[in-house]
């Protein structure tokens, strides 16, 4: 166990240098000057030369690398050039907003999904199961920004459910939450869909027919739990997806996270931001993965961590 | 016997007893829905079955065994299938004619079923104790505690080793013989009036299914259950049974008692069937008088690392083969024989390079392992395989034409007009029409897709075929032929076959020679004269006397009881099982001190 622990921190500190070094390295090569930005247009070149040494932004590509780098294994993440904040102190303020929308949206995925893919396999070939994978179909496809603004026209505009935008209550979080879920439920509609009807056709499901348990438990405690164990694995997947819902969605419904802070961020070339975002969730995605992975043994007793 | 207590809300009346019978099925037809209309798939079915009888369904696949047990609980895939007449009497009520919510109240409770396959038969991501506790729960209402209670003396009903300790464990932790325990446990919980038994112990090993077999017939013994076993196999039939029905497509052809059908049978198909059991006898009869060695295996040992910790090193080693040697020689019929997990298998896929191998495998005197890549395709030309399951085996969306000519292809040998002319010359040779090359496998029956796998391995002139259970999938009569079609192979061209079973009489029956194997070693060897009429090692003997015998008048020895499960072949590194040494007893027999 601790030895598998270990290893998947190896790893994912290799996945760390490989997704900062290649950000980095994307964000070097751009055409945009991240100076002009902070200068302004009228600045003259020199004080343009200053600024860029003053950031060390006239030093070689590696040597600006391995400054960030030195800096980030100390917990330092920079300064934003333009907000004059540390970009630690600016992700840590916006991240609780992130992290309550993902995990309201986890939650909204899996029981929408979940719940569409049990219904759609158990009636099998029924107007019911047309339904609702043309639905999912529709989940799937429709862009986030569309999703969004048809559910807050709906929901906060017509009928007045919900808040239109902001930040604070569990109502202001329900519109945004759902808009991130949407796409997520409808893969897990079809996947869970596939999968129970693999479990309803095997031989444990008939030996719990053949018990004469009822119908409720056989779906429930028979065939879920088992058709269930593919999603996991997914969920794990699904954090890297959100985290870029996330700057479509918060900007949509002004919620104050993480990628709303990348948004702005990316519009006006802060550097430091946008690098410190891309870190903070390429850990994200690693720590959503490797929780997937640490639940899969006590949902799948056949699976051991080696 | 403790489990005997009737339980108390049962909504079923009790089955009186004395002679009359606890199930009646009468006039019982069973039909399928199909785009042309209904066809029939069990038809005018009608037998009584009394308190403590056996009654055996024998036939062969597709006979509609299966499909009445289904129809008596009430397990049909409605609505494509389903009773189309007649009656299934039992404690007064029509099972056919009641619905879902009476039949739940009677499945598992009045009627209990095991079925064939003990590895899918569990939920693996149960615990066995709440498996077994929640049948006995959805039927008596009886608390979490109590239930617990009952299920651990159901499991020590059925003589499971360690019974506390397997209420907490899943599946996956037991073994296919403990398993299909653990159904039976959970089918006689409720102390059932009826138990369907279908193809209880076909999955198993040779000597788990007469540990399974005697354990049914202890505990209907006890019980008074009467039991319902459905079987292909007429052996199994023979030791079991009180009653036989023997069934053809969807009929009933002859029903009677035990010693009528195997003494007297009457109708043609009952002597086809009891006639095409392959039987063990002494191991006389000719052999083939064998060529030069082809293949010789010297001190071959195949092992599987297990790799964990850390630095993910290797802790542990599979010995899936030990130290094995042995000569097939051109022309000859070798059969490895040995129980799941043997290595006998794995000794098959190191000859063809699908497995790494340590020691030395020689064909035709060459190291295989130090083949470069044309004498590599000279191997896989000589050596072809055919596997158990053929539908398997078959590219399903190729046809019979191309799957046979592909080897001819991958070795670039004929033009396509030579492929085809070869393709239907082999068609022939199996029994087969070159008509039948342009169709798709799905199109043919069990046997007939084996004879589409043994022409295609016979595509390339191969020296050696090896058949891993190439008969075990296939129903009797149907084995008795591909057998035959073996043995006219190789007559005509001299093949030799490394032919892999665990059963004994099919091994009996096909081979020149027979190697027993037992965790990855070769515990005895020799012609089939010496191990079947001299049997020497005890696993030798207890695997032949293992094999249920086709004579209900057959009175069996008394065998000791298994102590324990096989052992397990997985070693730390540094550490391996212990070596046998074979020990010639006279003649090359060879045997395991």
């Amino acid at each position: 166990m601790w030895a598998y622990l270990l290893r998947r921190l190896v790893q994912a500190v290799l996945i760390l240098l490989g997704v900062s070094f290649i950000t980095f390295l994307l964000l070097y090569v751009l055409p945009a000057d991240p100076v002009r930005q902070i200068a302004g247009r009228s600045a003259t070149p020199q004080v343009v030369e200053s600024i860029r040494r003053e950031l060390g932004l006239d030093q070689p590509f590696l040597v600006q690398y391995w400054n960030y780098l030195t800096g980030l294994v100390q917990g330092d993440l920079g300064r934003s050039y333009l907000q004059k904040a540390d970009v630690a102190g600016l992700i840590a303020s916006r991240l609780p907003a992130t992290l309550q929308l993902m995990a309201l949206a986890i939650v909204f995925e899996l029981i929408i999904g979940l719940g569409m893919g049990i219904a759609a396999a158990l009636w099998r070939g029924r107007a019911v199961d047309s339904v609702l994978m043309m639905t999912s179909f529709a989940a799937v496809s429709a862009p986030q920004f569309v999703v969004g603004l048809l559910l807050l026209y709906l929901f906060a505009v017509q009928l007045g459910w919900f808040p239109i935008s902001g930040y604070g209550t569990f109502s202001h979080a329900v519109l945004p939450a759902l808009t991130l879920a949407v796409t997520g439920s409808g893969w897990y509609a079809r996947m869970m869909r596939s999968s129970m009807i693999d479990v309803l056709h095997t031989d444990y499901l008939r030996t719990a027919r053949a018990k004469g348990l009822s119908r409720g438990r056989i779906v429930l405690r028979h065939a879920v739990p088992n058709a269930i164990l593919p999603i996991i694995a997914m969920i794990g997947i699904d954090v890297g997806i959100f985290m870029g819902g996330a700057v479509v969605v918060e900007s949509v419904f002004g919620w104050p996270g993480i990628g709303q802070l990348a948004w702005q961020a990316i519009q006006r070339v802060d550097i430091p931001i946008i690098m410190g975002v891309t870190v903070v969730s390429a850990v994200a995605i690693v720590l959503g993965n490797l929780l997937a992975d640490m639940i899969a043994p006590f949902v799948d007793p056949r699976i051991k961590l080696r | 016997m403790t489990l005997a207590t009737q339980t108390a809300g049962a909504p079923v009346a009790p089955v009186s007893s004395g002679d009359a019978p606890v199930l009646s099925v009468r006039d019982l037809d069973v039909s399928v829905m199909t785009p042309a209309g209904l066809r029939p798939l069990v038809h005018g079915m009608s037998f009584d079955l009394r308190r403590g009888e056996t009654l055996c369904i024998a036939g062969e696949s597709g006979s509609g065994k299966s499909v009445t047990s289904m129809a008596i609980m009430g397990l049909l895939p409605k609505p494509a299938v389903r009773v189309t007449g007649g009656q299934i009497l039992f404690g007064g009520k029509d099972l056919a004619a009641q619905g879902e919510g009476a039949m739940r109240r009677i499945r598992g409770n009045r009627i209990a079923m095991i079925f064939q396959e003990p590895m899918t038969a569990l939920n693996p991501v149960m615990q066995i104790g709440t498996q077994l506790a929640e049948a006995l729960r959805a039927h008596t209402g009886m608390g979490g505690a109590e239930a617990r209670a009952r299920a651990l003396e159901a499991l020590k009903l059925v003589r499971i080793s360690q019974p506390e300790r397997r209420l907490r464990q899943y599946p996956h932790e037991l073994s296919g013989g403990m398993r299909q325990r653990v159904v039976i446990a959970m089918a006689l919980a409720m102390r059932p009036d009826v138990l369907i038994a279908d193809e209880p112990t076909t999955a198993l090993d040779v000597t788990v299914q007469r540990e399974v077999l005697d354990l049914l017939r202890d505990l209907q013994r006890d019980t008074g259950t009467a039991v319902i076993l459905i079987t292909h196999d007429m052996g199994v039939v023979a030791e079991m049974a009180n009653r036989v029905l023997v069934m053809q497509s969807g009929r009933v052809v002859e029903q009677g008692s035990v010693d009528e059908i195997f003494q007297a049978p009457r109708e043609p198909y009952t002597r086809e069937l009891l006639a095409a059991v392959p039987r063990m006898g002494d191991g006389s009869g000719p052999v083939a008088t064998p060529g030069g060695p082809l293949v010789r295996f010297e001190d071959v040992s195949v092992r599987f690392d297990i790799r964990s910790g850390l630095l993910q090193r290797v802790t542990e080693r599979v010995h899936a083969v030990e130290h094995v040697s042995f000569d097939i020689h051109a022309g000859e019929t070798l059969s490895l024989v040995g129980e799941s997990g043997c290595g006998k298998s794995t000794l098959a896929r190191a000859l063809v390079g699908l497995v790494p191998h340590e020691g030395t495998i020689r064909l035709n005197g060459q190291p295989i392992r130090d083949m470069r890549r044309q004498d590599r395709l000279r191997l896989h030309r000589e050596v072809q395989m055919v596997f158990q399951d053929p539908m398997a085996a078959l590219d399903p969306r190729m046809t019979v034409g191309e799957l046979i000519v592909e080897p001819l292809v991958i070795h670039g040998i004929g033009s396509t007009p030579e492929r085809r002319a070869r393709a239907e010359d082999l068609m022939q040779r199996v029994g087969l029409t070159p008509e039948h090359l342009s169709r798709h496998p799905h199109e043919f029956s069990g046997g007939q897709r084996q004879r589409i796998c043994i022409a295609r391995a016979l595509a390339l002139n191969p020296k050696l075929i090896i058949a891993d259970e190439s008969v075990s999938a296939l129903d009797v009569s149907v084995q008795a032929r591909v057998l035959d079609l073996l043995a006219t192979l190789k007559r005509e061209f001299g093949i030799a076959y490394l032919f892999i079973s665990h059963d004994m009489a099919v091994v009996e029956n096909i081979s020149d020679r027979v190697a027993v194997m037992y965790l990855g070693q070769i515990v005895e060897m020799g012609t089939r004269a010496q191990v079947f009429g001299n049997p020497q090692h005890a696993y030798t003997r207890r695997l032949m006397a293992a094999v249920p015998v086709p004579d209900p008048g057959f009175q069996r020895p008394p065998m000791p009881r298994m102590a324990s499960e096989v052992p397990s072949p997985v070693h730390p590194v540094g550490q391996g099982p212990t070596r046998v040494a074979l020990r010639d007893v006279g003649g090359g027999h060879l045997v395991a001190a």
